[in-house]
């Protein structure tokens, strides 16, 4: 008995960004349905999954996970944490791009007053190299927008699991002459068992919105899956478990539509770059 | 899919001739759409308009029920595609495979490991909720006794699963009144078995290739006489499946298409651990009624219990804790007084700190409508005046002989304000719950 599929037919598509230049230039979103649906629509670059690390850290065990992109948090600029100088971050950042090659995902410390004074130095030391900066807020987009516009950057944009919010702060960000193709969306991220489906909805909501044509919810999805789950209690009681906890929120996130996963634990995204492979198979 | 009232005035006789009680037919169908009335009250409606009516009125995915009593499990009758949408109804089944090729004391110690995966989280007990027995061996003698086994060592509900129709009818004998869900093995014994379900009255799974296949069987089991059905997919690989599983769920749903209208039962078919977690979530999240897993290590099952309490979480209700004082440790006269909201997640993880740091300490959870700190705070449900109207109702006065509040660090804009209207000093403790062990212990 044949059955026929009820495919949608979407207007809208993702995004697609560039990380990074040449031949380890990244592709992140361009999909043109929900994902892994691959009989109704397109997902042209398979989601990414890169491994963070901390300015203050050693890259080689993330570098040996295989991932093509690589995250650095600047934790150790915080007033609270060291607060590192520009110049310091600036050299350790260069010594993790030496030696890994790989285009930079490069986070803030969160506090916005540090952020704005460091972010614009390390941004223009890597002008052109076409990475990834965040983190950009609706109380706080102009200094990194403006930033990341002059020297070739892409950035990423927060909202609180709200998607008017994600709008909002989308259009005042191309308002200030910013690529809307150069945006990636973080619509926070919590860990499986705190909330997780919040996100998981949003992002499906935010989705939907961009098929029917949305512009300004077009961006593909960057997610801080590893920081958040080693948070919890789940994850600090058992390292075994908290593995798990890190690769179970990140495939929900994967099925929720994310394009970039961002995770600690090295053998928990090589058992989620193993499951892209998997389901990437068509 | 529920038609509308003007759907269905369509396929009524228009003749306004006011027997159903109601001046015309359109008043009439209104009414039928809204279920306030049965159809039966008009006299005239045709034999096709009937069955048209009456298969609209059901339920686009058929409710299975495996098991009996408290513990049953009760999957599909599901309405929407996403959880925005309204929510999911009935939380998937995570079940467990026990083959029949175990030695007897390997199948005990297997059984008394899944007996114990239930957890407590947020409030509610969460476990797996089925033991699936594979007849692996072939053999039935094996099978029975596996069976057997099981069912005198578990309550759990069960499933068998077999492709030969003696070892089934065996089994069902021995355990006919847990209503056991009878998963077909072998295609070419779908007949038997679907007898087998009919006579036992209980629910069975037919296993296929294609969606095509499935409405076939699904057709052909229903004509036997079985109801409740469910559909194992066997398609090679895990993206083909998921979006099978889609595809079903948007032809049930949008297309009112009876055949493929019930819930999916997915085996893992992944052979390392790590996979095997990432593919049941991945079913868990994109519409499998039941998935049954090959692991039963803690680690394995608990992350992937908590995703389908996640998935299955009802949008327009956040988990709330009762608001009221919570006790934590041996609390005396002296004990620090913490308030926050009465989100569960914010409350187990503030309580789960407070426990960590062994300060014995009040929480006050104040009526948030279960929104977090920040979101209650913007939404005005966290306030100066509700908490100091907390501090004075809750009967915190009498059991501290101190005046002194701490509150989240994420609201310290609420210190001056919550002062001036309790009279109890404010203290600002830190924003995140991880920060709590450390406060208390240097708290004075």
């Amino acid at each position: 008995m044949p059955v026929e599929f009820v495919k949608e037919k979407y207007n809208g598509a993702i995004n697609t960004i560039e990380i990074g230049n040449g031949a380890k230039c990244v592709k992140i979103g361009g999909e043109t349905t929900l994902p892994f649906l691959f009989e109704e629509g397109a997902m042209p670059n398979q989601p990414v999954i890169a491994l963070e690390v901390l300015d203050t850290e050693s890259p080689d065990q993330a570098i040996a996970c295989g991932g093509r992109l690589l995250c650095v948090r600047l934790a150790s600029i915080h007033p609270d944490n060291g607060n590192r100088p520009a110049d310091e971050v600036i050299a350790s950042l260069g010594l993790i791009f030496k030696k890994c090659g790989l285009p930079l995902i490069i986070v803030g410390c969160g506090d916005a007053e540090k952020d704005n004074e460091v972010l614009p130095k390390v941004s223009q030391a890597f002008k052109g190299e076409n990475f990834l900066f965040g983190i950009a807020t609706q109380n706080n987009y102009k200094t990194l927008a403006a930033t990341c516009l002059a020297d070739g950057h892409s950035i990423v944009a927060e909202s609180p699991i709200d998607i008017n919010i994600a709008k909002q702060l989308n259009i005042l960000i191309t308002d200030m002459g910013f690529d809307p193709a150069r945006i990636v969306m973080h619509p926070t991220t919590t860990s499986l068992g705190y909330g997780m489906e919040y996100v998981y909805s949003i992002m499906e909501r935010g989705r939907l919105a961009a098929f029917l044509g949305d512009k300004m919810l077009s961006m593909p999805f960057v997610l801080f899956v590893g920081q958040e789950v080693w948070k919890t209690k789940e994850a600090k009681d058992s390292i075994a478990q908290g593995v798990n906890w890190e690769i179970a929120t990140a495939v929900s996130m994967l099925q929720a539509g994310g394009d970039l996963i961002i995770m600690r634990d090295p053998a928990a995204a090589k058992s989620v770059m193993k499951y892209i492979e998997m389901v990437m198979k068509k | 899919m529920a038609l509308s009232g003007l759907d269905i005035y369509k396929l009524l006789p228009k003749t306004n001739c006011k027997e159903c009680g109601f001046a015309t037919c359109l008043a009439f169908a209104m009414a039928l759409a809204q279920k306030k009335v049965s159809l039966d009250k008009c006299p005239k409606v045709t034999a096709t308009a009937r069955e048209a009516l009456e298969s609209a009125s059901q339920p686009p995915i058929k409710l299975v029920t495996i098991g009996k009593g408290e513990d049953k499990l009760e999957i599909g009758n599901e309405t929407v595609m996403y959880r925005h949408e309204q929510k999911f109804f009935h939380p998937a089944g995570i079940g467990c495979l026990v083959e029949d090729t175990l030695s007897d004391n390997e199948l005990t110690a297997r059984v008394a490991k899944i007996n114990a995966l239930t957890f407590e989280r947020v409030g509610q007990k969460i476990g797996v909720s089925l033991i699936c027995i594979k007849n692996s061996s072939g053999d039935k003698t094996k099978f029975v006794n596996a069976v057997k086994k099981v069912a005198s060592g578990s309550n759990l509900n069960l499933a068998l699963y077999s492709g030969n129709p003696e070892a089934v009818k065996e089994s069902l004998t021995i355990i006919k009144d847990r209503r056991p869900l009878i998963i077909c093995a072998d295609k070419a014994k779908t007949d038997d078995l679907a007898r087998l379900a009919k006579e036992f009255s209980a629910p069975l799974a037919i296993t296929a290739a294609s969606l095509d296949e499935a409405a076939e069987l699904t057709d052909k089991v229903k004509k036997l006489g079985v109801d409740e059905i469910m559909i194992d997919l066997k398609t090679d690989d895990v993206s083909k499946r998921i979006q099978d599983f889609t595809f079903m769920r948007r032809l049930a749903l949008k297309k009112n298409f009876r055949l493929l209208g019930y819930p999916v039962l997915a085996f893992t078919g992944s052979n390392t651990p790590d996979l095997e977690l990432a593919e049941a979530v991945s079913y868990v999240a994109k519409y499998a009624g039941l998935v049954i897993v090959k692991n039963i290590e803690k680690e394995f099952i608990f992350p992937l219990l908590v995703v389908r309490q996640d998935i299955y979480q009802d949008p327009q209700k956040p988990v709330q804790v009762e608001p009221k004082i919570y006790e934590i440790g041996k609390v005396t006269k002296d004990s620090p007084v913490l308030v926050t909201t009465n989100f569960s997640i914010t409350y187990f993880t503030v309580a789960c700190e407070v426990e960590s740091s062994k300060v014995p300490t009040y929480i006050i959870c104040c009526d948030s409508e279960g929104m977090s700190v920040l979101t209650a705070w913007a939404a005005e449900k966290f306030t100066a005046e509700k908490i100091a109207n907390l501090l004075k109702t809750s009967g915190i006065t009498e059991m501290v002989g101190h005046r002194k509040i701490v509150i989240p660090g994420y609201v310290s804009v609420l210190s001056g304000k919550l002062e001036e209207v309790s009279g109890w000093k404010v203290a600002v403790g830190p924003r995140e719950a991880s920060g709590i062990p450390n406060y208390l212990r240097s708290y004075k």
